[in-house]
């Protein structure tokens, strides 16, 4: 028999490495080694980011290394795998792996799980796939191409022999390992059996019968549970607190201050109150009296006369094509709108906890529904300082993500509480604590002016950003490329930005800055083609139909969806009410191309978004019930989030719960008719595509019905009601 | 501190809970039963919903002491093998994303059932609307309502 171990590499980046196990498991791992790193050295020490198991009963697991918020990449990515292993669905399972370095990048971010991780989950099961193939061959001493594979079983036609795959692991295991190069890899939808059929859930079972799934669901020996209160203004400091009064009362066992980093998004002063039972340690809390130190706390929030000061200004170029100043001279017609969205916060269902365990020898264990685990643990050992290596992470299933646990103070706070008090923990923030202590995302002014010649086309477009900055540079969430869309597709172009000044912190919001910034572009190109009497669906498509230099989207992709999101919800040719209208908006981002046709029915300013027709590009689809689950959550987010608003006043957030940040509720949620155009092109994520087109789509269709457009969020400023 | 004796999933269970506790802090820190969830803490949002006497109630507005006595029906006590019409409908359409505010969707909407066999949208509208979901999943638990309604029909009525 050969080495357990084997390597074989294609672009001296993609390795294999088969292993049999003591239990007589196959394991396969596949990953990626950074080309600048790839020596003898490394190859020998390598261990792949992803594994696959064929056990001896013939199941199939498949770590899955990334957390899971909802975004379905659990499901996903075992399909994959699966589909080019050839075996039945209902044999494979799925494993939740921690926080390990082995694993490269594991982080819920950017919707790019599934572009990352499409070529070596196909490698891992197409070589598992070959290699046992070959083995079979081998035993029954056929050539391989008289064999394939079906069902977890290689079959010989000609002698009708069959065998299963756990009969065949050891010979496996010692055959050489194939060459990537030589994988015929399925990549297109007319290969698969199993990709692009509806599949739920690999964790249904559990929250359909409330079984232990969530970071909050921890529980350990001897837990306590801790509240944790910070200052309501930002950057405010615990001076003293009533902490001897509030450890006297019931069930608290321990009341103190936690002086807190600077940090904004690391451990902040604050006090913690850690007692038996989270609703001792919450009903403490209300008698806890802490002078804060407010100093440092920006009470002006008087943003909106800032911006309008700033838009007398010129602003700073971030990118120009052709001359704008020029062009809008000669134009036609110009066309001028100004619009405004809100601060918004993330509002995950589950509000952020994290439970920790700090052990006398040192090491800290905990169990976080995180975003992005690997800055977690390093925001503990930085401000603990207790080495990384000391630090063990374990992914909890998250109850909403959308950015938010991206930002890891909650472990921060969890870990340091833990120390303290050298007993397992678990700290659970108030919903209270959550809207109240975000990382927001930015509000912003978009000031646009379009040109427009004798032929209706758009020539020059001209636009005044005004966005949140720190030290003069934009702070988290708060920026916007002047690569962006319609970027490239008009030939004199310029985006101008200013910055106000904050303290507030803000962050990535699911599909950060599209998720705010698609609503005014695709509301202007309406009232750019509506001025010049065209139909904003063929203006939209002639905008796409030539370009100016570099563009980033694919304007055929583009066009596409928008046609198809058109034609079946029967754009120009279905003959609507008076009180109805049709919206139509489209973005690309991360990757996906997503167009929305929206019809809404008026009841005076009473909007109801009834049906919405969606068409998505993002090539290939995995899983069918994912993709759509993310299209008509995508959505209805959207829809939601355009009718929520942040405020601040004296240097704290306004708001508080769900009573004041009302999130969408099921009767104004519109039926969503999803239609995908598989495209060959390698798939992409779809986390974030799906939300950005909704508000315009939905505002564009009010317009339609009731000729008032809104230039402003949330719908109540302009009257609406959604 | 008071004492008092629950029932819970058919179950009579003993709590020794301060008097103001809510019923969900005592079936999660208390009892370890975790499949109720806390969200708003103010009864608005309805992840923490439990059936209390076949009712959907919040149970993170009401005390535990209160409920001595009553049928209090959690997530963990529909059906633990998943067959429950409601879960099997749930998990057929698919109708999690992250799942968080599920158990208070799906409560919910067996109670609903039993009241209405046969629920129109607007039925369902106004049945569910108590219950917040973050993830947009209400388009699927229309549909999963209605998938359940059927499996209830064919077993002759009982859900």
């Amino acid at each position: 028999m050969r080495p357990a171990e084997q390597f074989t590499n294609i672009d001296r980046r993609s390795f294999l490495k088969v292993s049999l196990l003591a239990s007589g498991a196959l394991m396969i791992g596949c990953g990626r080694l950074d080309p600048e790193q790839v020596n003898e050295a490394e190859k020998s020490t390598w261990i792949p980011n992803l594994y696959v198991r064929i056990d001896t009963d013939g199941m199939i697991t498949i770590v899955s290394k990334n957390p899971e918020a909802g975004q379905g990449v659990k499901t996903a990515f075992p399909m994959v795998v699966a589909e080019c292993l050839n075996v039945d669905w209902k044999n494979v399972s799925v494993e939740q792996a921690p926080l390990d370095d082995r694993y490269g990048r594991q982080v819920i971010g950017g919707s790019r799980g599934t572009p990352d991780g499409w070529d070596d989950l196909r490698v891992a099961g197409t070589a598992a796939c070959h290699l046992l193939i070959a083995a079979a061959a081998e035993e029954w001493g056929v050539s391989t191409d008289e064999c394939h594979a079906e069902s977890g079983a290689v079959v010989h036609e000609a002698s009708g022999r069959s065998v299963r795959y756990e009969s065949l692991l050891e010979t496996a295991a010692g055959l050489p390992v194939p060459d990537i190069a030589d994988l015929d890899l399925k990549s297109q939808p007319a290969d698969f059996t199993l990709l692009g059929t509806f599949v739920p859930g690999v964790d249904n079972l559990k929250i359909l019968t409330g079984q232990p799934l969530f970071g909050c669901d921890t529980r350990l020996d001897g837990m306590l549970y801790a509240v944790f209160e910070k200052c309501p203004t930002f950057e405010g400091k615990v001076r003293d607190a009533n902490v001897e009064e509030i450890r006297r009362l019931p069930g608290v066992t321990h009341a103190f201050v936690v002086n807190g980093t600077d940090d904004p998004g690391g451990l902040r002063s604050g006090v913690a109150i850690v007692a038996s039972t989270w609703w001792e340690a919450s009903s403490a809390r209300k008698r806890l009296r802490i002078n804060w130190d407010t100093s440092q706390s920006d009470a002006s929030a008087d943003y909106e006369q800032q911006a309008e000061a700033l838009r007398q200004e010129s602003g700073e170029v971030l990118g120009s094509v052709g001359d704008v100043d020029k062009a809008l001279d000669s134009a036609n017609k110009i066309v001028e709108s100004s619009y405004y969205y809100p601060f918004v916060a993330h509002a995950n269902m589950e509000p952020q906890n994290c439970t920790a365990l700090y052990h006398e020898s040192g090491q800290l264990e905990l169990w976080a529904p995180t975003q992005n685990p690997k800055s977690g643990r390093a925001l503990i050992s930085e401000t603990l300082g207790i080495p990384e290596d000391k630090i063990h992470v374990n992914l909890a299933r998250i109850g909403g993500g959308f950015g938010r646990r991206l930002r890891n103070e909650f472990m921060a706070e969890a870990a340091w509480i833990a120390r303290e008090i050298r007993r397992p923990v678990q700290l659970q923030w108030t919903r209270e604590d959550d809207v109240r202590h975000d990382y927001y995302r930015p509000a912003a002014w978009h000031h646009f002016k379009a040109g427009v010649d004798d032929a209706g086309r758009m020539i020059a477009f001209d636009h005044h950003f005004i966005t949140f900055g720190a030290n003069g540079e934009t702070v988290s969430g708060a920026d916007l490329s002047p690569k962006h869309y319609p970027a490239g597709l008009v030939p004199n172009f310029r985006l101008r930005q200013s910055l106000i000044e904050i303290n507030v912190p803000t962050g990535p919001w699911r599909s950060p800055g599209h998720s705010a910034y698609c609503w005014p572009y695709q509301s202007f190109f309406d009232e750019v083609a509506l001025a010049t009497g065209r139909d904003p669906l063929e203006f939209r498509l002639d905008l796409l139909s030539r370009s100016y230099g570099e563009t980033q989207i694919d304007r055929q992709r583009a066009s596409d969806t928008l046609k198809l999101a058109a034609a079946k919800a029967g754009w120009g040719t279905r003959e609507l009410d008076a009180n109805r209208g049709l919206g139509i908006a489209f973005h690309y981002d991360h990757g996906g191309y997503v167009a929305y046709v929206a019809e809404v029915a008026a009841d005076g300013s009473f909007i109801k978004v009834e049906k919405v027709f969606a068409a998505v590009d993002v090539g290939p689809v995995i899983n069918l019930s994912g993709a759509k689950n993310q299209v008509e959550g995508g959505f209805v987010d959207g829809l939601s989030t355009a009718n929520l608003e942040i405020t601040f006043a004296n240097g704290a957030v306004q708001q508080s719960n769900f009573s004041d940040y009302e999130l969408l509720r099921i009767g104004q949620a519109p039926e969503i008719e999803c239609h995908f155009i598989q495209s060959d092109n390698r798939p992409s994520g779809l986390g974030e595509p799906p939300l950005a087109p909704a508000a315009p789509a939905v505002t564009n269709a009010i317009f339609a019905a009731t000729g008032t457009r809104i230039r402003e969020l949330p719908f109540s400023r302009s009257g609406i009601s959604v | 501190m008071s004492n008092v004796t629950l029932k819970i999933n058919g179950q009579a269970v003993t709590v020794d809970a301060p008097s103001d506790m809510p019923l969900l802090w005592a079936l999660r820190d208390k009892l370890d039963l975790t499949g109720t969830k806390y969200s708003c803490g103010i009864g608005v949002c309805g992840s923490c919903t439990v059936l209390v006497n076949g009712v959907p109630m919040r149970s993170c507005v009401m005390p535990a002491v209160s409920m001595a006595g009553m049928e209090i029906t959690t997530i963990e006590g529909l059906d633990p093998s998943g067959e429950h019409p409601v879960q099997k409908a749930w998990n057929e359409e698919d109708v999690p994303q992250c799942g968080y505010c599920q158990a208070g969707q799906i409560l919910t909407a067996t109670a609903l059932l039993r009241q209405n066999p046969n629920p129109s949208d607007a039925d369902i509208d106004s049945a569910m609307t108590g219950v917040l979901c973050r993830c947009g999943t209400y388009p699927r638990i229309r549909k999963a309502i209605k998938r359940a309604a059927s499996y209830a029909a064919e077993a002759g009525g009982e859900s």
